[in-house]
């Protein structure tokens, strides 16, 4: 269950989308996240979705993986929408029953929210699906790199981030082992209410926090043997350079974007309350 | 001067040993008085049990640590100067026990790429050093894995390239073996040695596995911060009864061969493989 979490997760393939610098993809992720806030109409969520579903289609990324990858936030999910579905109101009431109220507006934003946080996740996660955590991190080192003047630590943050990324599987399997191995002693994380369930949680934080701290040290120690002395003097195995088809990308994404702004805010088509 | 690879004289290392709240109660010394000389070439294995000192040995060989009496050389270099320190971890590259806790690339080739990146080599020569390590350690066809694919013999192995991609004189190899299962164990002894052959560094192999030491030019064995034994591995593997007096289990083949030689059979000492054992007994008759 707790492997279920994809997101961060590099798909290994060769697809166009993988094949484009790192800096295009993260530049791309930004403006589709823009794209699904600059709008709210119909009309824009299917210029979306077409932008969205056709990468997905590039990247041969599984849809199963991205769909996997949206589970962790079902419940922020459920919460949302249900909160936009009884508390706003706007236009005509749909359904009334006791303290509940349905209004047109409330149905329509819940929906559309709960639209907007799916493609949030899936955007970004088809990110990370389709750059290795290396090319990632390089690519946020080479677009953050101006900051560099104003002292910010760019290349140590970037190294850290893919390190934590490398981490994930590896610590993920740990706290299940380490579940299991409470669960053979009698621990009982699934009964009881919240506090007692998160109390239960504490045997398996403890060592996962040791066992972390000392990942650390040895990575630390093995780093220093391989000379790892930050980004000064440090030369790339594969260092960023736009090519013809990472132009292309990004001409593609800014119609799109220009496409569903112009879409989304000036064409008037409404398909009953949507 | 010194002239081997790597040569220590005195070595002391201490620590300081603290009680729960972290006063310091009195120091520990981890290795004390060790000399040692690796020459150039040459295969060499440490032996020792748990907490023999042998671990922290490797360390000071690579500059993670330095001693805090006598000197250690790797190349002719002072591991206490600092302006060495570079030229001393390139020269001496090191594996550690865990597989997972020294790949620190997501991709087999951007692991093995790292350390040359650290040196500033270029990036046509980082892809040529990359190929030519994971080729000698036999990993070519998995450089576009993730690691986490890998079984625990090949993280070593891919760990191993990394350490060759920087074009150490010398590898360290810090008990590479002790989490792995026998296969496993096999396939990393069986590089080391394909290694050796071909690319003729001097490698140094910390371990507790006496199986592995035999193709070994020199042995020694650690206890408490002490060489207590050094010679051949015929020489140290002859002294069955000295080896168990420092907790070391001596290959089945040689304890066999000497349990036969002690009930009056009239074998030679230090028989280190199945082989030679069936020799000396077809010999007998």
């Amino acid at each position: 269950m707790i492997r279920d979490i994809t997101i961060g997760q590099y798909y290994p393939a060769q697809s166009r989308i993988h094949r484009l610098d790192p800096r295009v993809k993260i530049v791309c992720t930004l403006l589709f996240l823009v794209s699904l806030f600059i709008q709210n109409s119909l009309l824009g969520y299917v210029i979306a979705t077409i932008y969205l579903g056709t990468v997905i289609r590039l990247s041969k990324v599984p849809l199963k993986y991205i769909v996997k990858g949206l589970k962790p936030i079902v419940i922020l999910l459920l919460f949302t929408v249900v909160m936009n579905l009884f508390l706003t109101r706007n236009g005509d009431t749909l359904v009334h029953f006791w303290i509940f109220t349905i209004t047109e507006g409330g149905l329509r934003t819940s929906v559309f929210m709960a639209i907007r946080l799916m493609y949030l996740v899936a955007g970004s996660s088809i990110m990370t699906f389709t750059t290795s955590p290396n090319g990632l991190t390089d690519g946020m080192e080479k677009l953050l790199h101006p900051l560099n003047k104003l002292n910010v630590p760019v290349h140590e943050v970037a190294m850290m981030m893919s390190i934590a990324l490398r981490f994930i599987p590896i610590l993920l399997e740990e706290t299940d082992k380490i579940m299991k191995a409470q669960q053979a002693r009698g621990a009982d994380f699934e009964s009881g209410n919240i506090i007692q369930r998160a109390k239960a949680m504490v045997p398996i934080l403890v060592p996962l926090f040791v066992s972390a701290f000392r990942r650390a040290n040895d990575l630390a120690m093995a780093m220093e043997s391989r000379c790892y002395h930050g980004g000064e003097g440090r030369t790339k195995m594969k260092p960023l350079r736009y090519k013809g088809r990472d132009r292309i990308a990004y001409i593609l994404t800014l119609i799109y974007l220009v496409v569903i702004f112009v879409v989304g805010r000036f064409v008037p088509f409404k398909l009953w309350i949507f | 001067m010194p002239t081997e690879m790597i040569q220590a004289e005195k070595l002391i290392y201490e620590y300081d040993k603290r009680d729960e709240e972290g006063n310091i109660i009195g120091s520990e010394r981890a290795i004390d008085g060790v000399d040692i000389d690796v020459p150039a070439g040459s295969f060499v294995a440490i032996l020792g049990h748990n907490g023999s000192g042998k671990s922290t040995l490797a360390k000071h060989m690579n500059a993670i640590l330095v001693p805090t009496g006598g000197t250690m050389w790797v190349d002719g270099r002072d591991t206490k100067d600092p302006d060495e320190l570079w030229n001393v971890r390139q020269t001496a590259g090191m594996v550690f026990q865990n597989p997972d806790n020294q790949i620190i690339g997501t991709v087999v080739e951007e692991d093995v790429g790292f350390g040359p990146e650290n040196l500033g080599v270029s990036t046509d020569e980082i892809w040529q050093r990359v190929e030519e390590s994971l080729k000698a350690v036999g990993m070519l066809d998995r450089r576009k894995d993730s690691p986490n694919k890998l079984s625990g013999g090949q993280k070593q192995r891919v760990a191993i390239a990394g350490v060759l991609a920087m074009e150490p004189k010398c590898i360290v190899l810090d008990e590479p073996t002790a989490m792995l299962d026998p296969n496993g164990r096999k396939e990393v002894i069986r590089a080391v040695e394909e290694l050796r052959k071909k690319k003729n560094v001097t490698v140094i192999l910390i371990t507790h596995y006496m199986e592995e030491v035999i193709e070994a030019d020199q042995v020694f064995v650690m206890d408490d911060g002490h060489i207590v034994m050094h010679g051949t591995p015929r020489e140290i593997f002859s002294r069955v009864d000295e080896l168990k007096s420092y907790r070391m289990d001596v290959p089945q083949v040689t304890m066999l061969a000497e349990a036969l030689r002690k009930r009056g059979l009239n074998l030679p000492k230090g028989i280190l493989r199945r082989e030679e054992l069936v020799e000396a007994l077809c010999q007998l008759r």
